[in-house]
């Protein structure tokens, strides 16, 4: 690098006279520095070696053959079919675990509910239980000696390895994620502005589009960023209930296990890299909105010291 | 906040929130929505179990591959949870404490293991540790065989339950107050003392959450885990996998005793961290 010759202190934009100052009497320069860049160097190198080779790994061995093999493995029609079963899962089951966050957070912020520690309690529950867990819960209520198993094999309903047990999995997998980011936050901001709106007589459902969704946007957008990526990616639990049925229940995550079994690594690689590309998209956009998020945070409880003055 | 409301409002404030419209309608979604999607589909597990009579309950899970399977599970959860505690500290110390660049890369990079899928990290994982892998390459030579092996597992572990514990610890390192190190600083306190002596204790309760949530994390985990473990009975099938393999057999009175089993395990954990993280608190009071 051209900065050798630049002093440490100048490169990181303190001014020299800071440095001085902030140092505690004791301790000398050249220590605190090298305490500095041995922590530094090894976290870095930890992260590096833990977190980053893993994701490097995904697309060197996708590209391993040339990018001609990664398109021509993109391209196959089981793949695709993967990718659009992945889709149209999240596309379920997003949607309605955002009605479900909305609505909880409404129901225990908004309103005075008893019993509420108990709501949250049971809202957080899926996070505590394992994938494999929630897929057998399932097969236990729909599968052949399941509850419903009799009945439903009755009325000629078959919901255990289907599309159906797929989405019902995901949903519970992804459940808690927008209500947990939502009752916080809604709670922080109480219900003064609402209450202002009903007694200029507005409807519920304007008060919500007009007051409280503008105030909770950011942090609705983080909680489905969150659930969409575990939706899409979700693997335990839908390997329970779908009877992983090539090409009729394998989404994305169940096609790419098939693939690697069978010693395809370019094609299951490839695979990977369209969800490793949705985790740093994702990532990317839980940067941005934490900084969005905390700038509303910030502001809410400005106007909060404001209008306690 | 709550604090400095003065005693006459919090009861003006509750008696005024039952006049927000929407309340019922969305309270009644939210029940049915939860009695439907989790405490039902839950409630099987124990009913099923219940069924099975006491003595076939205790037969299904205590046979010696549950034990096996046990052992290994929580063990490698112990070892990775811990293994997290330290370098999740360190991770943590780091991106709080210094400024550097690449920081936000770093600081964005420490939540992969929440944004990517758990097959495509097991596939890495395989991949990157296998004889001929980029890491397991390095390591043969040294007679360190990390693929398929009960050390995979943990490496696994380690992945998905860094960002565990490096967000428990991070806000708390963000607000302690600089003062005390450096009152601790000035009365001759070496840095090595004031972080043993003065930091230590007060992040002691968010690094006791950090690690005992990787390590209920780590317990059920399976995407990761299934690639790289080789799956040998009694030797590196993790519960949750035994689990899966009983499903597999339609043996789903012994997948439920199983299953059973790791929930009071995990419950155990999540509860006995609690307290411990309540008493340190106390103490760091």
């Amino acid at each position: 690098m051209s900065t050798t010759s630049v002093p440490t202190a100048a490169r990181h934009g303190i001014p020299p006279g800071a440095r001085a100052r902030r140092q505690t009497a004791h301790v000398p320069t050249s220590e605190r520095d090298i305490a500095r860049g041995v922590l530094i160097t090894a976290a870095l190198a930890y992260l590096f070696l833990s977190l980053g080779l893993p994701l490097f790994v995904v697309f060197h061995e996708a590209f391993k053959k040339g990018v001609g093999a990664y398109l021509t493995a993109l391209r196959d029609p089981e793949l695709l079919r993967a990718l659009r079963l992945t889709l149209l899962v999240a596309g379920i089951a997003v949607p309605l675990n955002v009605t479900f966050g909305i609505a909880a957070a409404w129901a225990i912020t908004k309103g005075k509910v008893r019993g509420r520690t108990l709501l949250i309690a049971l809202a957080d529950l899926p996070l505590a239980v394992s994938p494999v867990i929630a897929g057998l819960t399932f097969m236990l209520l729909f599968g052949m000696q399941g509850w419903f198993g009799p009945w439903l094999k009755a009325h000629d309903i078959q919901i255990a390895f289907t599309v159906s047990a797929v989405v019902l999995a995901t949903i519970f997998v992804t459940l808690p994620f927008v209500a947990r980011e939502l009752i916080p936050l809604m709670e922080e901001q109480g219900v003064v502005e609402e209450e202002a709106a009903v007694t200029l007589g507005a409807s519920g459902w304007q008060i919500f589009r007009r007051v409280t969704l503008p105030n909770i946007r950011w942090g609705l957008l983080y909680g489905v960023v969150l659930c969409n990526a575990r939706a899409m990616g979700e693997f335990g639990a839908v390997s329970v209930v779908s009877g992983r049925i090539r090409g009729q229940t394998t989404t994305l995550p169940l096609h790419i296990e098939i693939l690697y079994n069978e010693y395809d690594f370019t094609a299951a690689f490839a695979a990977s890299s369209l969800l490793a590309l949705l985790a740093v998209v994702t990532l990317a956009a839980k940067h941005l909105l934490e900084r969005s998020h905390h700038v509303a945070r910030a502001r809410i409880i400005e106007e909060q010291h404001e209008r306690e003055s | 906040m709550m604090q400095t409301v003065p005693a006459g409002a919090t009861t003006r404030a509750s008696r005024a929130r039952s006049v927000l419209p929407g309340v019922r309608i969305t309270l009644g979604f939210t029940l049915a929505y939860l009695t439907i999607l989790v405490a039902i589909p839950l409630s099987t597990l124990f009913v099923r179990s219940a069924r099975m009579g006491w003595s076939g309950f205790l037969s299904a899970a205590t046979s010696p591959r549950a034990i096996a399977a046990y052992r290994l599970s929580i063990g490698s959860s112990v070892t990775a949870a811990l293994v997290n505690g330290v370098f999740g500290l360190l991770v943590a110390w780091v991106l709080t404490r210094y400024r550097f660049t690449g920081r936000a890369i770093a600081d964005a990079l420490v939540d992969l293991p929440f944004a990517l899928p758990t097959a495509v990290a097991g596939v890495a994982l395989t991949t990157l540790y296998s004889q001929n892998g980029l890491m397991g390459a390095l390591l043969a030579p040294h007679g360190i065989k990390v693929a398929y092996t009960p050390l995979g597992i943990t490496v696994a572990l380690t992945f998905i339950g860094l960002p565990f514990v490096v967000r428990s610890v991070q806000p708390v390192l963000e607000t302690l107050p600089g003062e005390i190190e450096e009152a601790a600083a000035t009365l001759g306190a070496d840095r090595w003392q004031t972080f043993l002596r003065v930091t230590l204790p007060a992040l002691m309760p968010a690094l006791v959450a950090g690690v005992s949530l990787s390590f209920a994390r780590a317990i059920g985990e399976y995407g990761s885990v299934v690639f790289i473990s080789g799956n040998m009975p009694g030797l590196t099938e993790i519960a949750p996998l035994l689990i899966m393999s009983k499903l597999e057999q339609y043996d789903y009175g012994g997948a439920t005793a199983i299953a059973v089993v790791m929930l009071l395990v995990s419950a155990v954990i999540l509860v006995s961290a609690g307290m411990i993280q309540r008493r340190a608190a106390r103490r760091a009071a």
